[in-house]
């Protein structure tokens, strides 16, 4: 216990600050403002893995340790869509996968988000479309930011996850972009 | 063993050390296999594919001691049933499974469920024979038969495919009793994203890239194997100073992922403070490994001809210092780890498959060592420069998700000093050569002891540069089975700890 409460101490606190929102990450404006606000004091995010080589969710694994300390800004990452307000979607989607994806996005409670992650989540990557693969994320369901990468650096992720909660002042209506 | 009477007949196959080649009749392929089971020989791939004139052919490859042999079996017509090897290997069943959804081949074996094929395609579809197509296929409704426990209180569990974490998708049929597991049974195949086919759509000069992304954790494994193979078919040497940045950058993909599974099994057990200590020293790595190398995860980092990046000096000082760090801080985590009465309970005795069970199944690569298999491709069939390294097995008998944190933590130390040493010695000179276009036809197998055991690419060049067949295959397989053994009469609480201290691999797997 000693040992423990000693390393505690001499490593010290060190979370490091915050990355500001990247508006251009965003591709789609579905949210009122006020949801936005509401939602970002408290958000809750349900990772799905539609169909990724897995290099994202090591990354998104990293928002979770203390330098990015997602926890600290009142983001937390949920077992259930159910209790989720945002879907963080990795990989092309696989057509093996493209009925558990359309209904964990059914599961979320509205008003619901969505952001893709890395290149294949963005445009279906080096994977594409085919037999097995339903290529990008928004060709199964309605993406609002999409995080081009691969993987995208935790950084980018964070910049991602905080542009789908701030109003973008340059793109104040919806556009069509990113929708199935 | 002996000499073996097949030994004359093989001859050298390109690619990594030490791999033969033999063509074989109906009943050598199973008295070959029957005697290299016997000698505690191990199942490495098995996959399907057609020679020149179209006719198809199962290939294996097994590894003895020092040696790995690749079979192939040509089969009169596609109806033809090849010998199954599952009662000589047991993860055999499922690669013959999906030889048959991806290439209509059918083994004698008696389980004809289909594995990677749910039913996005019809079985009369075979993605690696019948090629791409241009509209999705209708897909149809999968209705798979798992194998159910009954008798009195018997209850059943299903689990994913979205699972209630950061991890990959896959299903788990757990028959339980009370909190006791009885059976479980896995269905995997949810992440297939039909790569193999798509390796048939690339230059054989941009295959790499896809193999990096085979399994995101593996990507230098795999991008190394990869390019084994096709280094060995052009008949390409890599420069001194390659070889050593790609042992540099498959030790620091080893240690990151320990340093990872360290940290999620301190927390599985209820250790939060594990997972804050091991994330911190993972995220020191990968920000060095990109300020040296240019990359977090190295996906880009190993190349056709060598590497695409070479250290500067800078580089080497600051990852020399940082691995040191994590070293020592890894150390007195480890007797933190050790001392915590929490911690051992949870570990010590949970998921535990003995060293007899391990050798039946065929276990392999680190959660093997574990289990007292001690198989490490990197000692048993060296390629450059790991002959020269002499890095050293490490290794426990007791099976348990303890063994398995202990191997980790023994690897760790192992493979900083392997870092240290490539750091020290980093021979000078270019880190890149040209690579010809190989010949047509020409297989290369390539075969790289990865973070989670061996990784097998079989490569074969088509016309002018482009890729015939490429099949990946991944540790994963051999141990997948293995967690159905390991998790019987431990309770349903610890699956996901006993499941997080093998981290074995969806997309890997799935292809």
């Amino acid at each position: 216990m000693l040992k423990t409460l000693r390393q505690i101490a001499s490593v010290g606190i060190a979370t490091e600050p915050t990355p500001q929102a990247d508006d251009s990450l965003r591709i789609r404006d579905g949210l009122q403002e006020h949801i936005r606000r509401v939602l970002g004091r408290a958000l809750c995010i349900r990772h799905l893995d539609a169909g990724s080589c897995n290099g994202c969710e090591l990354e998104i694994h990293a928002l979770n340790n203390p330098l990015y300390n997602l926890e600290g800004l009142g983001i937390r990452l949920v077992a259930s869509p159910r209790h989720a307000d945002l879907l963080l979607v990795t990989g092309p989607v696989s057509r093996h996968m493209e009925v558990a994806v359309r209904r964990t996005y059914a599961a979320v409670p509205n008003p619901k988000l969505v952001v893709a992650i890395g290149d294949c989540g963005c445009t279906g990557g080096i994977f594409g479309e085919s037999y097995a693969s339903c290529g990008r994320v928004s060709n199964v369901i309605p993406v609002d930011v999409a995080v081009p990468g691969c993987p995208p650096s935790p950084t980018r992720i964070l910049q991602g996850i905080l542009a789908a909660l701030t109003r973008s002042r340059s793109q104040p209506s919806a556009s069509a972009n990113g929708t199935p | 063993m002996g000499a073996p009477s097949w030994r004359e007949s093989s001859k050298v196959q390109p690619g990594g050390p030490g791999i033969r080649a033999l063509g074989v009749s109906e009943n050598e392929w199973r008295t070959i296999a029957r005697d290299l089971a016997a000698g505690g020989g191990r199942l490495l791939g098995l996959w399907g594919d057609r020679d020149a004139s179209g006719t198809s052919q199962i290939r294996a490859v097994l590894l003895s001691e020092h040696e790995a042999l690749l079979l192939t079996l040509r089969l009169r017509d596609v109806d033809e049933r090849y010998p199954g090897l599952e009662d000589l290997f047991p993860c055999a069943s499922r690669l013959q499974r999906a030889v048959a959804d991806l290439s209509g081949l059918h083994s004698t074996d008696p389980d004809l469920r289909p594995w990677l094929r749910h039913g996005a395609w019809p079985q009369l579809y075979r993605p690696l024979v019948d090629g791409a197509i241009a509209a999705p296929l209708d897909s149809q409704v999968d209705d798979y038969q798992f194998i159910r426990v009954e008798g009195d209180g018997v209850h059943e569990i299903p689990v994913g495919p979205v699972h209630a974490g950061i991890i990959e998708p896959g299903h788990f049929r757990i028959s339980t009793v009370g909190e006791k597991v009885l059976k479980l049974e896995e269905r995997l195949g949810y992440v297939h994203k039909g790569i193999e086919q798509r390796f048939t759509q690339l230059p054989i000069g941009e295959g790499h890239r896809l193999a990096a992304r085979i399994s995101g954790d593996s990507s230098v494994s795999y991008c190394w194997a990869y390019c084994q193979a096709l280094e060995g078919i052009s008949d390409v040497q890599i420069t001194p100073r390659a070889a050593a940045l790609r042992a540099l950058c498959l030790e620091i993909e080893r240690i990151a992922n320990h340093l990872g599974d360290l940290g999620a099994l301190g927390n599985d057990a209820g250790f939060a403070f594990g997972l804050a200590q091991f994330s911190r020293l993972k995220e020191s790595l990968l920000r060095v490994t990109h300020d040296a190398l240019g990359e977090r995860y190295l996906m880009n980092a190993i190349a056709p001809g060598g590497t695409r990046v070479d250290l500067g000096a800078a580089g080497r000082v600051q990852l020399e210092a940082c691995l040191r760090e994590i070293a020592r801080e890894a150390l007195s985590l480890q007797r933190i780890y050790d001392e915590h009465a929490g911690l051992r309970d949870r570990f010590k005795g949970a998921g535990a498959v003995d060293a007899p069970l391990a050798a039946r199944l065929g276990m392999i690569g680190l959660a093997g060592r574990a289990s007292g298999q001690a198989l490490d491709l990197r000692v048993d069939l060296p390629c450059e420069p790991y002959a020269k390294l002499a890095p050293v097995k490490c290794g426990r008998s007791e099976g348990d998700v303890a063994a398995r944190v202990a191997v980790r933590f023994d690897e760790l130390q192992e493979s900083s000093r392997l870092i240290g040493r490539i750091l020290a010695e980093l021979p000078p000179g270019a880190h890149h050569v040209p690579v010809p276009l190989p010949p047509a036809e020409a297989l290369g197998i390539g075969l790289i002891e990865g973070w989670r055991g061996p990784v097998l690419v079989a490569l074969q060049a088509g016309e002018q540069g482009t890729i015939r067949r490429c099949h990946p295959h991944d540790p994963s397989w051999q141990n997948w089975p293995v967690i159905e053994h390991a998790i019987i009469g431990n309770i349903v609480p610890d699956f996901p700890l006993i499941n997080k201290s093998f981290n074995l691999s969806y997309s890997g797997h799935d292809l």
